[in-house]
């Protein structure tokens, strides 16, 4: 049976970690490859990186970390944030990343979500989508929920997964920073629509959580960022509990 | 030392890395007299069969692999090709382990491609020396090769049982990643290298 993954996400800036992180023997906090590799060691299943660097240096900056973590990591791994042209995405696969995310590029140009797919696999693209309720309905938005979009989320989830998006990481923008639980009636709903994987994100506060977001909306993975990065959850403490409570996780 | 088949079917960087932390060494075989520097062989691959199919018939290797009689490993991509066809771009493979490469069915209620850990279930074979029962390994494909119990050497199940590894004579492959597969993959690689017919 294939089980249900746990993925902490990491902010990156110019080739470090950003925010806090508090892990007791970790040497250098900033060190994404050493932060990695705790990760994979405590049993994450998976690992994503969001890009917030700013500068014309990036795509080179980006490429050396995602070279150092590759080189080191045995679990796989996405990068997202500023991908906007193939030349991104190539960089980035050459460099050992498994999984590309795209956000306000694809929403932009939707055709980017074609190309990508047609040249690399759609195993290789997921589509990040930041959803806000308003007036009744889920819109998405970019930057980080500051600006609305025209599009509404369920569409703009169904017409992604029609032009080849491999996977949809979907981040309520209403639960995200609450630690009041994900948003399990949306995520329900997108789950029954498509017929791709779909990360849970946005919410996570607790491993009562993780549990319900597994058992409601039947996804198939959950990110967090901070309650993993402050120690509040432990991933091991994460998986014993969802087992305990028939879901299937990788111990 | 391990030679990698350099056709450009997808990115190498993983499974090299992975060779790496292992300690094992390794090199890129372009041409058929590189395969004889090494004393075992790697097929990677990432993408569409039928089009790594094209590739690996435009590097001129095609004979000269399915003659090796040293240990071969194909992974995902790199497995399906010694296959015999694949659903996928309705290509003719190498045909070396007489089985097919179908498509995921999403009418058996599951979710396509089939992306994640998943638990496999080995065989008593060198591959899998040490490697328990229901481990699990990271697998990403929309396309499997059938379940045959006489080349089946690990299967796993997502709809229906499939080969998740299958092994003809000198030849073996795997679909799943090891070189993401955590420690249990890092197992099976270095199984491959120290392989010995």
């Amino acid at each position: 049976m294939l089980s249900k993954r746990i993925i902490p996400c990491l902010d990156v800036k110019d080739g470090r970690t950003v925010k806090g992180v508090n892990f007791v023997d970790l040497r250098d906090a900033g060190d994404p490859v050493e932060l990695a590799a705790q990760y994979a060691q405590q049993g994450a299943d998976e690992l994503v990186f969001l890009d917030i660097t700013a500068t014309h240096e990036r795509r080179k900056t980006m490429t050396e970390m995602v070279k150092s973590v590759a080189r080191q990591l045995n679990i796989p791994f996405t990068i997202g944030g500023g991908i906007t042209e193939i030349a991104d995405a190539e960089a980035l696969l050459n460099a050992g990343a498994d999984k590309i995310s795209i956000n306000s590029a694809a929403v932009r140009n939707p055709k980017l979500i074609e190309d990508l797919a047609k040249t690399f696999g759609v195993q290789f693209v997921v589509l990040a989508v930041d959803t806000k309720h308003v007036n009744g309905k889920n819109m998405v938005h970019l930057n980080g929920g500051r600006l609305i979009t025209e599009l509404e989320t369920e569409n703009w989830i169904k017409q992604a997964e029609d032009l080849g998006a491999g996977e949809i990481l979907l981040t309520s923008m209403d639960h995200d920073g609450t630690k009041a639980g994900f948003d399990c009636g949306l995520l329900s709903k997108v789950n029954q629509m498509i017929n791709i994987p779909i990360i849970a994100s946005g919410g996570a506060g607790s491993m009562e959580h993780f549990t319900e977001v597994f058992q409601k909306a039947n996804v198939d993975a959950a990110l967090a960022a901070s309650v993993f990065h402050y120690g509040e959850i432990l991933i091991p403490d994460l998986k014993q509990e969802l087992k305990r409570n028939h879901i299937p996780v990788r111990i | 030392m391990v030679g990698i088949i350099n056709y450009g079917a997808g990115n190498i960087f993983s499974l090299t890395a992975a060779l790496d932390r292992l300690n094992v060494t390794y090199g890129m075989v372009n041409t058929e007299n590189d395969l004889e520097k090494y004393s075992h062989i790697i097929i990677p691959g990432v993408g569409h069969a039928g089009a790594a199919m094209e590739k690996l018939k435009g590097t001129g290797l095609v004979e000269a692999i399915k003659k090796l009689t040293k240990p071969v490993l194909g992974i995902c991509v790199g497995m399906q090709l010694i296959t015999e066809h694949s659903e996928e771009g309705d290509a003719s493979l190498l045909n070396v382990v007489p089985v097919k490469t179908k498509k995921f069915d999403k009418s058996l209620n599951i979710k396509i491609p089939h992306m994640g850990w998943n638990a496999v279930n080995p065989k008593n074979n060198s591959l899998f020396e040490g490697v328990e029962d229901n481990t699990q390994f990271y697998f990403v494909h929309s396309y499997f090769i059938e379940y045959n119990p006489t080349f089946d050497i690990a299967s796993a199940d997502y709809g229906l049982k499939f080969s998740a590894a299958v092994q003809k004579d000198n030849f073996y492959g795997v679909q799943f990643h090891p070189e993401k597969s955590g420690k249990a993959g890092e197992l099976v690689l270095k199984n491959f290298s120290n392989l010995s017919l």
